[in-house]
């Protein structure tokens, strides 16, 4: 497994001296602290407690069914949109609680961003689909302005150069990789500080696939990342800390180990893990 | 002869019965297709034969429309104008009504809530469209007296309002299907971005269904068109060339009930005018529903 | 990388000003689900207005008198039988016509069709048919049934206009009900050696049936409530006698409550009141027995 190894050792270059921050450290874009996500009476996610860092790139791994994506979308309260839906815990981002009574989801939802499996552009031109953002959450830019933050969204998900010159067709009319890559402007139009990804890639095809990876490398700088994802090559290549979730015999997902991702593929603490991660089940 | 001689009649038999089925099922199929053909016969022989004595351009030029009196006129606008009044009311409340409701239902309101209104709002559209006719002139039209004192008795307003609440249900119904055809995807992906359940549902939703909601928009025009009992009984008998919405005018429809009532002897150049108006009639719906039908393709294509 | 250093300095590394002004856009929503909830009242509260107004003025008149009286010109002698019975006639010719051409045409389209030509114009032409105005019919009724066959302005002759108008409200039903059988219902029956006929005989019409008759049960309801294309042929509006056969003339409910809304007395509109009721009341029935029907023979798979 040269590839894997290939891609521990550039997570280690790169996180070398990353150590674990404390709850609460500002270190922290976003924390998960006792996190039980219910749907109905059914537990999907149990006890999570989970910090994300800035600028890094966290991986949600684990077998299909865990609660990857439920987790991923307590982040930023997409749950709520699923009648009888309910969390305990909560989820720290500025030292607040995104869960708390006050809170807005629709200022939730703009800070932190989502990318989602299959790629869902909003039948509109290039440009509408990318000023749509920025249009219902109040900013009042500009024609001009909005045409600068247009490009310069398109620019940060490596899309003007192909585009720039059909900025009135559909979204819809674009490749696969291509329509990811607009969603991924979309969400970045309205300054996101994290951006959540579920299984971006997995309706892609390789080259798609590399071409959203190494456009994650550059967005780390602005943003801070989490990705869910099935692809174990993946989540070693471009994540810089993995979090690993299983099912419990109730059907209930728990996170049971997170760690730099260097170290998750390398010499885990647990054992499920270990299996997971080399392929031996999942 | 050998077993085999005999299970091999025996098929040929069942094929030849299959075949006869196949055969009259086919048959009864294309009814559909001898209806068509028969509206179009129908309609056509006396309207050529009117057309012969009336020319078109008579029909098409002039003012009046007067078949029955002394001084035949054969302006067919008044009739026209008439039922475009009636509709245009009708649509100015099917409209916003079957929109909102369709929105709210797809949109807003939890499955079991929808699942109580809509078959309650599609008893509107099971209502007989005489009693709808009744309510028109007895209790509506002596309403709007209140508040427009010179209106009649017989008007379009109120014949238009009352076919509006009608044909709710059809734009509620055809809309709301079209919008709960768009994926879902569309909307996680507008509330990923921050936009409330508003926003959602007027700018990405309803946009994206567009098409489907045309085609029910026109759908219900051409329903609104060709109604007859509602505006036979309200909107009064006067074939008058006016966008008065207070006054009695004759839609197409109401003229062939009228005739229809009458003694006008078969074969007679009065008698005639009904088919020379339903083929004005079929033609306009006609058109109307192919237009629906494309929107409908064209929204099916790009969901389906 | 190029796009390295585009990022570095663009629109996005300022602090973009968004006011997202929460409280009035969720007011926005709050606006739209009041007028909503309002569209939904006003429309349903319409329909009981005119519940109310009919009961307010129908009930005094509704007697057993009324109910087996001929129609007279002097309200109240007036009856509403002719018209009833003529009405129960309609329903069930209509029915007896309409309901094995429209099955047959559903059982061709789901079974045997295949996707050329033919099948597109038969499709074609039952979306249309289905958006024609229903008076249309009634011209096509006067001109093949009444005049080309010399049925005349008989209960028959309204009856096959009536089942034309409503084929295509079966054809649909039954379709849908065809289509929702599992297909391994039809392997299972074509796997013992069953003809295809004998297929949809045994297996494929039982398991439809329900749906086939809310269809039909709609087509009646459509078939009692119509007015205009029976008008059209010729139907009369007074009739004082029952009909004797179904070549006899005839008039329906529907047609007599529009002649007594048309007269200007006002004991005729009480009376078309009256005659709105059983009207109603009949399609009550009707959509009653269709629910519980569904229900029972839904129970049996
Ligand atoms: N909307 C929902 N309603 C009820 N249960 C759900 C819903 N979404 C997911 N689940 C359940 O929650 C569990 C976790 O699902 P999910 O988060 O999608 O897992 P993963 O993304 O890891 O595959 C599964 O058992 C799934 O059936
Ligand atoms: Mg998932």
């Amino acid at each position: 497994m040269s590839l894997l190894e290939a891609s521990i050792m550039r997570a280690d270059a790169s996180a070398k001296e990353q150590t674990l921050a404390q709850p609460g450290d500002p270190a922290y874009a976003l924390e998960a602290r006792n996190l039980s996500v219910f749907y109905g009476s059914f537990c999907a996610v149990r006890d999570v407690t989970l910090p994300v860092r800035k600028n890094m790139i966290t991986a949600l791994i684990g077998p299909s069914g865990c609660g990857k994506s439920t987790l991923l979308r307590s982040f930023n309260r997409m749950n709520d949109r699923v009648p009888g839906s309910r969390v305990e815990g909560g989820v720290f981002f500025h030292g607040q609680d995104l869960y708390a009574p006050n809170m807005d989801v629709v200022d939730v939802r703009r800070r932190i961003g989502m990318v989602f499996q299959k790629p869902n552009p909003f039948p509109k031109s290039i440009y509408e689909n990318v000023a749509f953002g920025p249009r219902i959450n109040g900013w009042h830019g500009s024609k001009s302005q909005m045409d600068e933050l247009v490009e310069a969204s398109l620019r940060r998900a490596a899309l003007w150069d192909e585009v720039k010159d059909k900025l009135k067709q559909p979204g819809t009319a674009l490749s696969g990789g291509q329509q990811q890559r607009l969603c991924i402007a979309r969400a970045i139009a309205v300054q996101p500080e994290v951006i959540l990804m579920d299984e971006p890639c997995s309706a892609l095809d390789p080259v798609a696939t590399l071409k959203i990876e190494e456009l994650m490398q550059t967005l780390k700088q602005d943003y801070t990342i989490v990705i869910v994802t099935h692809n174990m090559q993946q989540a070693a290549r471009v994540s810089d800390y993995t979090a690993m979730m299983m099912m419990r015999p109730d059907r209930a997902g728990e996170m049971i180990e997170m760690d730099e991702t260097k170290t998750i593929f390398s010499r885990p603490r647990d054992k499920r893990t270990e299996d997971y991660v080399s392929g031996r089940f999942g | 002869m050998s077993t085999l001689d005999i299970s091999l009649q025996r098929q040929r038999a069942r094929t030849f019965g299959e075949n006869l089925i196949r055969i009259f099922l086919f048959a009864a199929a294309n009814i559909s297709v001898f209806t068509t053909a028969g509206i179009v016969l129908a309609l056509a022989t006396d309207t050529v034969s009117f057309f012969a004595e009336v020319p078109l351009w008579r029909y098409l030029t002039e003012t009046q429309w007067t078949p029955l009196f002394a001084n035949q006129k054969f302006g067919v606008w008044p009739l026209v104008t008439a039922t475009l009044l009636t509709s245009f009311i009708a649509m100015l409340v099917a409209i916003p009504f079957g929109l909102v409701i369709a929105i709210y239902l797809s949109e807003f309101a939890s499955p079991r809530l929808r699942a109580t209104l809509k078959p309650l709002i599609e008893i509107l559209a099971g209502v007989p469209t005489v009693v709808y006719g009744f309510f028109a002139l007895i209790v509506v039209t002596p309403f709007l007296k209140q508040f427009i004192p010179q209106i009649s008795s017989f008007n379009s307003l109120s014949a238009g309002l009352v076919m509006g609440v009608m044909i709710i249900p059809l734009v509620a119904s055809l809309s709301e299907d079209a919008l709960s055809a768009v994926p879902d995807a569309l909307r996680e992906g507008a509330f990923g971005l921050g936009a409330t359940r508003f926003e959602v549902a007027t700018r990405v939703v309803t946009p994206a269904a567009l098409s489907g909601i045309a085609a029910a928009v026109v759908l219900a025009l051409s329903r609104a068109v060709g109604e007859t009992m509602i505006v036979a009984i309200a909107a009064g008998q006067n074939p008058q060339l006016t966008l008065d919405p207070t006054v009695p005018v004759m839609t197409m429809t109401s003229y062939i009930v009228q005739v229809s009532l009458g003694d006008t002897p078969y074969g007679s150049l009065s008698y005639k005018t009904i088919f020379a108006v339903g083929s004005t009639l079929f033609l306009l719906t006609f058109v109307m529903n192919i237009l629906s039908f494309r929107f409908v393709r064209r929204f099916r294509e790009v969901y389906e | 990388m190029a796009a390295e250093q585009s990022v570095k300095r663009d629109i996005l590394s300022q602090d973009l000003e968004f006011r997202p002004s929460p409280q009035a856009r969720r007011l926005r929503s709050f606006i739209f689900l009041i007028l909503s909830n309002l569209a939904v009242i006003i429309a349903l509260g319409t329909l009981i207005i005119l519940i109310a107004d009919v009961l307010i003025s129908g009930t005094p008149w509704l007697n057993l008198d009324f109910l087996t009286r001929a129609d007279s010109r002097f309200p109240n002698r007036a009856g509403i039988q002719v018209a009833l019975v003529g009405t129960l006639y309609m329903m069930a010719l209509t029915i007896v016509i309409a309901l094995p051409l429209g099955v047959m045409s559903a059982i061709y389209l789901e079974e045997y069709a295949g996707k050329d030509w033919t099948t597109q114009l038969i499709e074609v032409n039952i979306n249309n048919l289905a958006a024609v105005p229903s008076v249309i019919y009634g011209l096509l009724g006067l001109q093949l049934f009444v005049r080309w066959l010399g049925m005349g302005r008989s209960i028959l002759a309204g009856a096959l206009t009536m089942a034309l108008v409503v084929l295509p409200i079966i054809i649909v039903a039954s379709r849908e009900a065809i289509r929702a059988v599992p297909q391994s219902f039809r392997e299972a029956s074509l796997a013992l050696g069953a003809t295809r006929w004998q297929t949809i005989w045994n297996h494929v019409l039982p398991y439809a049936l329900p749906g086939i008759l809310t269809g039909n049960i709609l087509a009646a309801s459509r078939a009692i409530g119509e007015t205009a294309p029976l008008i059209t042929i010729g139907a009369l509006t007074f009739v004082p006698f029952l009909p004797r056969d179904i070549l006899d003339r005839f008039t329906v409910l529907p047609i007599l409550i529009f002649n007594w809304t048309s007269k200007p007395q006002r004991e005729f509109h009480d009376i078309a009141a009256a005659g709105i009721i059983v009207l109603l009341g009949t399609l009550l029935l009707l959509n009653a027995v269709a629910v519980l029907l569904r229900a029972k023979l839904q129970k049996r798979y």
